[in-house]
């Protein structure tokens, strides 16, 4: 995906409307836990305005957090796209969708000028990624400040942000849902387990946005520059598997695990097999890994994801005035 | 002690992996041992099991109940209709097939591998302080990367409700920190290291190889801490205070922080005594209400042991027998000097572990 880079001096000024109404969604997947307390935790300080900003809070998946299990039925973080939203509901619609429609019609519908301004979706991964924002838009300008922001302000987790280059209609993850949205994704942390120092990383990180969408209201001017630590996603690679049984035959190799973001290289070992060989990176272009041995992506035939590192040039932002 | 102990062979050893079907080490170990070929071997036969194959398949701890608490006489002896847990049908199945428990058929020993998300490299978990098998075993061990420890549930053996109890002798292998549902290539290695060493320790044992006495440090179970929880939902309100996070073995002493509330506020440790806390975190825990686990630590005396000749087999100990000439023998050792350091706190728990 080719994009011109402006200059950041060559960049005309955006004005955008005030992010008046945000949403804030833990317990997408049942079984990580940071976005389930921290939801719990602000519902329970009764916390609805911030500032100029109406906060709503949704535990999303709450027959999966019940069970502290990733989902039910099926993912309802891909339960998102278009189609899936619009689909009849029948007895056998899994409770995945029907629930994906109620949240459509609580925080979009998605596409339509009724939609949340900003909807934002807490996860996290037993990936070491420390704190990661995934959005589908490069030119989202609101998602991008809020990015650079949380850079800046966050020391106590490296800070990187993840493009998936995916139009509005096949965006299937519940952050499409608002006009902007992406998720924040903090790790490693195993599924179940709530850690103290991952659950205050993914605090900063809401905080520090509820912090930028009011100075964004009040009016102040944010100049425009570069973000850079932005990775657009390539390809996944699977596990090597066994052709009849379909389990894997390997694990990702020690020199792989836990270096997410460092870059791949052509002939660096990918997995070692439980037999005792390595298997080697053959790709041609180097490339960086992220959601490197993340616990539910082995179902999803997905060892790790590759992406592209890239820099941003961000337009100078201001809030529209009436 | 002027002459060795001296026990039967080791001669039947289990090996079991997926007693919770996403600890995934022992189920990949198991798995691949299964693949290969079974080699005949003259002082030592290996049974490969995976014991919890339907939970293995969904990946996940157990369907109905928890199988590593399935094996109590209770439990073991009770009746089995169609509205019993599988895991109960399947403990009494692995009852057969490795015990009787308490049996002269039991197999000599049961090795259970596990794995936690507690940050507690290897540690080797077993009901006595005083099965020599066992405790020279832990004492063989050598990882280079990865500290060993030997915890001690001070439970009697028909109240001991794991795996491994099955055995004449046996304790699971627990290796942490691992997320469940997730293979680490270190952590499936170190495991198998730890196998090997075992099998290799089985092996000199009984082809003769004499083992010399000394102390061992292991750590007792006294007790669980649970979290703070809401009164009303008995949902956490607090998670394991980042200074205690991955601190296993780290003595905690009174007023150390213990929890931080979701609201920012740190709970303090209010005992009086100093413990070592394991299991810190443990993802399978919430449910049975268990932030952490609290040991006492010890130092333990063991014998000198060497196997049984040709020819000097008695009859068949019941394992009741074998752990009352333990006991006789504990007692000699200590005459003889061998001290048993016991930190006895302030507080009055004894060392029937206090747990859910």
């Amino acid at each position: 995906m080719r994009k011109k880079m402006k200059k950041a001096l060559e960049m005309e000024p955006v004005s955008l409307p005030a992010q008046s109404r945000v949403a804030l969604c833990g317990g997408t997947h049942g079984n990580e836990m940071s976005g389930v307390y921290l939801v719990r935790e602000l519902q329970r300080q009764k916390l609805e305005k911030a500032g100029s900003v109406t906060l709503t809070t949704v535990i999303s998946n709450p027959r999966a957090v019940q069970v502290c299990k990733r989902y039910t039925d099926m993912d309802l973080n891909r339960c998102f796209t278009d189609a899936i939203l619009s689909s009849p509901v029948t007895d056998a619609t899994p409770y995945e969708v029907r629930r994906a429609q109620e949240l459509n019609t609580l925080l979009g519908p998605k596409g339509s000028v009724e939609a949340m301004d900003l909807v934002c979706d807490l996860h996290n991964t037993t990936a070491n990624m420390g704190l990661s924002l995934i959005s589908y838009s490069d030119q989202d300008w609101v998602i991008l400040h809020i990015y650079r922001h949380i850079q800046r302000k966050i020391t106590s987790a490296p800070v990187r942000f993840i493009l998936l280059d995916l139009p509005l209609a096949d965006a299937y993850s519940q952050d499409s849902l608002g006009k902007h949205g992406f998720s924040i994704e903090v790790g490693p942390q195993p599924h179940g387990v709530v850690r103290a120092d991952i659950f205050n990383i993914m605090k900063e990180a809401v905080d520090q946005t509820l912090d930028w969408v009011q100075c964004f209201n009040s009016g102040s001017a944010f100049e425009g520059g570069e973000v850079d630590d932005v990775y657009t996603f390539v390809k996944s690679v699977d596990y090597p598997r066994d052709p009849e049984t379909n389990q894997i035959t390997a694990a990702i190799h020690p020199q792989l695990q836990d270096r997410d973001f460092c870059p791949l290289h052509p002939g660096d070992p990918m997995f070692l097999m439980f037999s005792g060989e390595i298997v080697k990176y053959e790709g041609v272009e180097v490339l960086h890994p992220y959601f490197v041995n993340e616990c539910a992506y082995y179902e999803k035939s997905i060892a790790f994801h590759l992406a592209r590192k890239m820099t941003l040039t961000i337009p100078p932002l201001q809030v529209k005035r009436d | 002690l002027a002459s060795k102990v001296v026990l039967p062979t080791v001669s039947r050893v289990a090996l079991c992996g997926g007693t919770h079907g996403n600890e995934l080490s022992g189920v990949y170990l198991v798995r691949e041992r299964l693949k290969r070929k079974v080699e005949e071997e003259e002082h030592i036969s290996v049974v490969t099991v995976m014991s919890n194959p339907r939970a293995v398949q969904q990946c996940r701890r157990y369907t109905e109940t928890d199988l590593n608490r399935c094996f109590t006489h209770a439990t073991l002896s009770g009746p089995v209709t169609d509205k019993t847990p599988y895991e109960i049908v399947r403990s009494q199945e692995l009852n057969t097939l490795l015990g009787p428990k308490g049996s002269p058929e039991a197999m000599d020993l049961v090795c259970d591998l596990h794995n936690t998300t507690a940050n507690m490299g290897l540690c080797l978990i077993a009901y006595s302080d005083c099965d020599w098998i066992s405790l020279h075993i832990y004492r063989y061990l050598q990882m280079s990367d990865i500290p060993v420890r030997f915890i001690h549930f001070d439970l009697p053996l028909n109240e001991a409700y794991s795996l491994d109890s099955v055995g004449k002798h046996g304790f699971a292998i627990e290796i942490g920190p691992q997320a469940h549902g997730v293979v680490r290539s270190n952590i499936l290695s170190t495991m198998q290291e730890g196998v090997q060493q075992m099998l290799e320790w089985v092996r000199l044992f009984n082809s003769g190889t004499p083992f010399e006495g000394g102390k061992v440090d292991v750590y007792t179970m006294v007790k669980n801490v649970d979290y703070p929880r809401d009164f009303e939902t008995r949902g956490i309100t607090a998670a394991i205070h980042p200074q205690l996070q991955d601190r296993d073995f780290c003595l905690l002493r009174p007023n150390d922080p213990v929890f931080q509330t979701f609201s920012g506020e740190t709970l303090k440790y209010t005992g009086t005594e100093p413990l070592y806390p394991f299991f810190i975190n443990e993802c399978a825990y919430y449910e049975k209400g268990i932030a952490l686990s609290l040991a006492r630590q010890r130092s333990v005396g063991i014998p000198s042991i060497r196997s049984e000749r040709e020819g000097e087999q008695g009859k068949r100990k019941s394992s009741a027998e074998e752990m009352e000439e333990e006991e006789e023998i504990k007692g000699e050792m200590e005459e003889e000097g061998y001290q048993k350091l016991m930190e006895y706190g302030e507080e009055s728990d004894s060392l029937n572990g206090q747990y859910k």
